[in-house]
């Protein structure tokens, strides 16, 4: 009987070897059927391999090629125990305690297997999208309470009403890929591990405000997510779900990848708009808003990866059901990455609601260097550093504005009691005067200041910069550079004495 | 010499894509290996646009090079999450493997060594990518292995 072993394909299983470890099993002198899965987010345990029985999929990781003839002799393909195997994979710990809604399928399926991703819900919610009108998707996507997961959480359904009611011979849908925030890599997972998700998305985005076409901005440093991207839009094509007449509707949309050049501000939406039409990303006065003036002149929804990928189970499921996760204005769930010095770093997709604390020691298991954890920065480059003592601020929108810190894009960056935290305030002015687009001077030069008055010890004049930058810059790069430059010195002013 | 007619064949597939500047520099570059100086001219006819707005865009991205880099290119993550795993410390030992400083190539011509603001792969940080292939929680030690060689 063939026996069927999933091993991840994503760039972070690659990157530790799962690649060679699938060659080295296939290799095996059994009737193995190998499919390349998506994974499941548990990047601790990469490259983690399962193996399907009759009790379910057993998992074993992390793995490498030396471990391989170990397992085989230990019976793992018949799910036999061995030090690493982890039990099935439905019951570890750190899957079953999250609430996945958007990566209900990620780790699951083979990405580009359409029949995998429509036996396990995929395109149920663009087949009842296709039933409504416009106005009634959008109400839906209002009701669902989402709002933009790319970090700036403005409410999803205003956005898509705005674009509906604007009139134009054109409208566009640009899917913000550009995840540059360091410790983030959700889109990326989504991307590499349920393309067909995204593409769904945006196809019910386009039915949603009558645009036709849709490009994803996608940063060169996801050249695998390109690649999955690439062919999941071929695959959709091939079965009817994008093009001219998706299912026999009559509706057209398209969607079409489009490659950054490894600039940090284009993430910014405007900055985006500029890359996509060729141009220098350089940041757009508003208004006129994209909703009304955006890709090229025309109306233009701008929503990140997981917005959209949040938007097939709203259809799905409906606006009720997802509205239902979370707490306060912050509706449905996100997904928090733990990255850094972390020992249990991966994906976890969580209602709102859960405390800082709870996700870095109950999931994370505090550093991976065992050492204690000195500082959090949550929300990417421009995310405050959070201190052990606030450790029970809740992961919400409100909580974290109320504390002057950035929830983001969700990412959370653990450093151990090693970490300068001078470093890190400089290395946030720096930051910004490498990725700086240079159109406003409180960014372009007060960046390099910052760097500089750090460094002569001018800590006063810095706090001053800082209001500066905050309140004059033109975008998030220059307005929030000063955050973890602030918190930094505010929570640790004895590193900045040394 | 580059091959112009080579560059011109590239260029004109991308003219009629709306917004296809970035697109046709990565194709020039996918081919050179950088974007040549002389195709400058061609691109901005191509697409009717300022030579100056082309240089102007080609040199906005970090990406973008014009002039060839080493024949390998190695590129080590210097954001946070990597940061908070010693990328400091790695930075600086695979700068000492190599002979050079970060964003250099060796005068050999053999390698360049560049910067990048995360790869996406923070939980298994630092990384380092050599020609492409990413690599997960490098150590001084693994650099070393990973680039016996390399130095020039």
């Amino acid at each position: 009987m063939t026996i069927t072993i999933y091993i991840p394909r994503d760039t972070a299983s690659i990157s530790l070897g799962a690649d060679d470890v699938a060659k080295k099993i296939a290799e095996l002198p059994e009737d193995i059927k190998i499919v390349r899965n998506g994974t499941w987010g548990m990047t601790y345990l990469e490259p983690l391999v399962e193996v399907e029985t009759e009790k379910g999929r057993v998992a074993y990781g992390p793995v490498t090629v030396s471990d391989v003839d170990g397992l085989y002799k230990a019976g793992f393909l018949s799910g036999a125990d061995h030090p690493l195997c982890q039990g099935l994979t439905q019951e570890i710990d750190y899957l079953k305690n999250q609430e996945r809604l958007t990566y209900a399928r990620c780790g699951l399926i083979d990405p580009l297997s359409i029949e995998d991703y429509k036996n396990n819900g995929g395109y149920a919610g663009l087949k009842n999208a296709l039933e409504k009108s416009s106005q009634e998707i959008v109400d839906d996507v209002t009701t669902s309470g989402l709002r933009g997961r790319g970090g700036a959480a403005f409410p999803t359904g205003i956005k898509w009403n705005t674009v509906l009611a604007a009139e134009a011979d054109q409208k566009y849908i640009c899917c913000n890929a550009d995840e540059g925030d360091s410790g983030t890599f959700s889109d990326r997972i989504l991307m590499e591990c349920d393309p067909f998700c995204l593409i769904e998305g945006m196809t019910i985005a386009g039915l949603a405000v009558n645009a036709t076409m849709g490009y994803i901005y996608l940063r060169s440093e996801y050249p695998l997510a390109k690649e999955i991207l690439n062919d999941a839009i071929r695959i959709a094509g091939q079965n009817g779900y994008l093009g001219s007449d998706i299912q026999g509707s009559g509706k057209e949309f398209n969607i079409e990848v489009r490659i950054g050049a490894g600039s940090y501000v284009c993430g910014e939406e405007t900055a985006m708009l500029e890359s996509l039409e060729g141009k220098r990303g350089m940041v757009r006065a508003k208004p006129p808003l994209p909703a009304h003036v955006g890709l090229f002149g025309k109306p233009t929804v701008i929503n990140n990866v997981l917005t959209l990928g949040s938007v097939p189970v709203i259809m799905e499921k409906g606006a009720d059901y997802y509205k239902d996760f979370g707490i306060g204005k912050s509706r449905g769930t996100i997904a928090f990455q733990l990255a850094g010095n972390v020992k249990c770093g991966g994906l976890i997709e969580k209602a709102f609601g859960i405390t800082l604390g709870d996700m870095i020691n109950e999931f994370g298991s505090g550093t991976f260097t065992g050492k204690n954890i000195k500082a959090v920065q949550v929300g990417g480059p421009l995310g405050a550093y959070i201190p052990p003592e606030q450790f029970d601020m809740p992961l919400d929108y409100e909580a974290f504005q109320e504390a002057h810190a950035v929830l983001g894009h969700g990412g959370i960056v653990v450093f151990d009691e090693t970490a300068n935290m001078k470093d890190q305030a400089k290395f946030a002015f720096d930051f910004c005067a490498i990725e700086s687009c240079g159109k406003c001077t409180p960014c372009r030069i007060g960046s390099t200041r910052g760097s500089e008055l750090i460094e002569r010890g001018d800590f006063k004049l810095m706090m001053e910069l800082c209001d500066l930058m905050d309140t004059s810059s033109l975008c998030a790069m220059g307005g929030m550079t000063p955050i973890p430059a602030k918190s930094a010195f505010e929570h640790w002013p004895e590193d900045f004495k040394k | 010499m580059v091959d112009l007619d080579k560059a011109q064949e590239i260029i004109a597939e991308y003219t009629s894509l709306p917004g296809g500047v970035l697109e046709c520099l990565h194709g020039l570059q996918g081919v050179f290996g950088y974007v040549p100086k002389e195709t400058i001219d061609l691109i901005a006819d191509g697409f009717n646009i300022s030579r100056a707005e082309v240089y102007g865009v080609i040199s906005y991205y970090h990406d973008f090079r014009t002039s060839p880099a080493g024949r390998k290119i190695v590129r080590i993550c210097q954001a946070e999450a990597c940061q908070a795993m010693g990328s400091r410390e790695l930075t600086e030992r695979v700068e000492e493997i190599l002979g050079i400083q970060t964003g250099k190539t060796s005068e050999n011509g053999d390698v360049t060594l560049e910067a990048v603001y995360c790869f996406g792969n923070c939980a298994i940080s630092p990384n380092l990518e050599i020609d492409g292939k990413l690599h997960a929680r490098v150590t001084g030690e693994k650099a070393a292995e990973l680039l016996k060689g390399e130095n020039a």
